[in-house]
């Protein structure tokens, strides 16, 4: 086989639309460093048990309000990470038990090490841990952001929150894209009566104040319901607002494409109208549902994030974000364990993320534009 | 021999308001027009945006409903066809035989496809041949349009204007029409360019017997490609006339405005321009009488109440006044 070594403009000519729209997306930085902080969110989704370092819903009173541990990585001039053991001092005003590291005793951190049983991806059930604290004490351990009233580790729990969250996020968007393409599709496609009904459908359902039609749809919910039946509930409630967007887009591009004269010319060459539909029309507005899609996703991140905060989403023992900011929403935390407010900085990178790398994408997705 | 005869074309839109979408007026894009194109033939449709030439091409293509008329095609030897009336099922078989060239060649081809793809594309809906078949078919035609073969595997994005435009003829050509409908293939064209894709169309029509349906605004280009020329004005043809006659000895007020505004490449030839005054009449309220008399310098008080017949005057030149047979206009060349 013989290489050809290509020019610039050879290139340019024999490029896809896929491959213009990497090009042109790969100058915008900003939104790759995010699209590279969303690869690594979703990695988090999907390794979440493998990542956390002890039961995120395991509770024991005597590790309460742990503060975070510092990460020793040298001891003695050699490489040997390891973490200080934990003294409890009582106070001697409040009589409040309170945690200092103990330089004295040494924990080493092991690699792969072993903790908890879960299912690896929900299949393969195995306890390896990305790393771990071996050997220790009932308070001894591993707690890399410390721990809430109920001693649990507040990374291990942001972790597997980050899965819950990020996923009801994508679950929901899923839900909408469906509903969006579909009913957007049919509203642009076919025009007339139907398109007056959906349209005045979308605008009804805007109206309403989202809060109060959430609230009331959640309180609906009954409350023997196990967390995954909510779970779902949740995601169905939130993409009930969230296909209008997508709807409007999708009709607006379909409009617009209807009176393309390459899709007459298609028609006029014989096409059918299912060819016209997946070979013309939707390929030319992929690129713009995957850059509304990434709009549409902070959204309902935010979304199940206040719900659940409100304590309407998601309730204990799920976790989720709105679930631990839940949690960091009382004064005595506050005031106590000013860490569990670390809850909120995933949120605020996510949804910063998700919005940067979006507007990249809406940017490169029309190199013609 | 007739390939396609237009008689009494009619294509209104009805203007509805309020809730109840009410009809409370039409707007008479096209309003009885009459054409026949004889096989090889070229006839042009020359006018204003808007007096409905674009409306009467995608009728005839049957992109638009017309309102009523007939349009009788016969590509074949089989008795024509009337494609007002022929059933959605039976398009497909007819449609093979005229096929379009669109004015921009940037919104006309799909940028998603390979220029290979987009030019196969009538041949792999219509199901000719198999798919090595039909890659020499589509080099055979690249080669036609003067397109190096290499254009196969590129897409459109690649091209220049009048590169895209070769594809969008080689696309109409894959089929092997009889007619061709042009809706101004070239006004969205560099001039340096629409010189090389007139002259291509007609190569084609010589060597394919081809018949064209040209639609401009520019009667320069039109001069060059057209064996008779149609004018219209507000939905209706105002005149009907060999090249040449309609050029040197125009019948209609409104051609020999129209034939002033072609630049003349002498520059001691200085004719005056007659720049009309007013809008072109709206065809949803059209002016009671002949559609043009509101600018017409020649207007008398018959043309305001009178609408006028088409008016034959001898060697197939026919003109849409009152006064054709007393006006003596001046026309080019």
């Amino acid at each position: 086989m013989s290489v050809t070594v290509l020019t610039a403009e050879e290139r340019i000519s024999h490029a896809t639309q896929l491959q213009l729209t990497w090009w042109r997306f790969r100058k915008h930085k900003v939104a790759l460093v995010s699209g590279v902080i969303i690869l690594l969110f979703y990695l988090v989704v999907v390794l979440a048990d493998f990542l956390a370092t002890s039961d995120p819903h395991a509770t024991d009173a005597r590790r309460s309000f742990i503060p975070p541990q510092a990460i020793h990585l040298f001891d003695d001039g050699k490489f040997r990470p390891h973490v200080y053991g934990l003294k409890g001092i009582r106070d001697p005003r409040t009589f409040r038990l309170r945690y200092a590291p103990d330089p004295e005793r040494k924990l080493p951190i092991r690699f792969l090490g072993r903790g908890y049983d879960y299912n690896l991806l929900g299949l393969i059930p195995t306890n390896i841990h990305l790393f771990s604290v071996e050997d220790a004490g009932p308070v001894d351990g591993i707690f890399l952001l410390g721990t809430d009233q109920l001693g649990r580790d507040l990374w291990s729990r942001l972790i597997v929150a980050t899965r819950i969250s990020l996923s009801i996020g994508l679950a929901g968007v899923g839900v909408s894209l469906v509903l969006g393409v579909l009913l957007g599709g049919i509203s642009g496609l076919y025009g007339g009566t139907v398109d007056t009904i959906i349209q005045r459908l979308i605008e009804l359902l805007r109206s309403v104040p989202t809060i109060p039609l959430w609230m009331g749809l959640a309180a609906s919910l009954p409350a023997d319901w196990s967390v995954l039946q909510v779970y779902f509930a949740i995601t169905l409630i939130i993409s009930l607002i969230g296909w209008t967007d997508l709807a409007r887009v999708v009709r607006g591009r379909f409009m617009a494409l209807r009176t393309e004269d390459f899709i007459l010319a298609a028609e006029l060459a014989g096409a059918s109208r299912g060819r016209i539909i997946f070979r013309h029309m939707l390929p030319s507005f992929f690129s713009h549902i995957i850059a509304a899609t990434s709009l549409a996703l902070p959204a309902m991140i935010i979304s199940e994030t206040s719900l659940s905060f409100l304590g309407l989403g998601l309730r204990p023992p799920a976790i989720s974000w709105g679930i631990l900011l839940q949690d960091a929403q009382s004064v005595q935390s506050l005031a106590l364990a000013p860490w569990l407010l670390c809850s909120a900085v995933p949120v605020i990178v996510a949804i910063l993320a998700f919005n940067f790398l979006g507007d990249g994408l809406r940017d490169a997705a029309d190199p013609y534009g | 021999m007739t390939l396609l005869e237009v008689k009494d074309l009619r294509k209104y839109y009805a203007i509805r308001r309020g809730l109840l979408q009410r009809r409370v007026g039409e707007v008479r894009a096209v309003d009885g027009v009459s054409f026949q194109i004889a096989r090889g033939e070229t006839l042009s449709l020359v006018g204003e945006s808007g007096c409905g030439k674009t409306t009467v091409s995608r009728c005839i293509m049957r992109a638009l409903d017309a309102t009523s008329g007939e349009i009788r095609f016969a590509p074949g030897d089989a008795p024509p066809v009337d494609l007002v009336t022929l059933p959605r099922s039976r398009l497909r078989s007819v449609r093979r035989h005229m096929q379009m060239i669109f004015q921009d060649p940037h919104a006309s081809l799909n940028p998603r496809m390979t220029v290979g793809d987009i030019i196969a594309e009538p041949l792999l809906v219509n199901n000719v041949g198999t798919a090595a078949d039909r890659r020499d078919r589509v080099l055979q035609l690249l080669e036609l349009v003067k397109l190096p073969r290499a254009a196969y595997s590129r897409f459109p994005h690649a091209f220049s204007g009048g590169q895209r435009q070769r594809v969008g003829i080689a696309r109409a050509l894959a089929l092997d029409p009889k007619l061709i409908v042009a809706d101004e293939p070239v006004s969205a064209l560099d001039v340096s360019v629409q010189a090389q894709i007139v002259n291509l169309l007609l190569e084609l029509q010589d060597r394919l017997g081809l018949s064209y349906l040209f639609v401009a605004h520019d009667l320069s280009v039109v001069k060059h490609m057209s064996d008779r020329v149609a004018v219209m004005y507000v939905g209706r043809i105002v005149e009907v006339a060999p090249t040449r006659r309609l050029f040197s000895k125009p019948r209609h007020p409104y051609t020999e405005a129209l034939l002033s505004a072609v630049p003349k490449p002498d520059p001691r030839l200085r004719s005056e321009r007659i720049v009309l005054q007013g809008e072109v009449a709206d065809p949803a309220d059209p002016p009671p009488g002949c559609a043009f008399h509101p600018r017409c310098p020649y207007a008398v008080d018959r043309c305001r109440v009178e609408v006028p017949e088409l008016i034959e005057t001898g060697d197939g030149h026919m003109a849409r006044c009152h006064r054709v047979q007393e006006l003596t206009l001046s026309g080019v060349g």
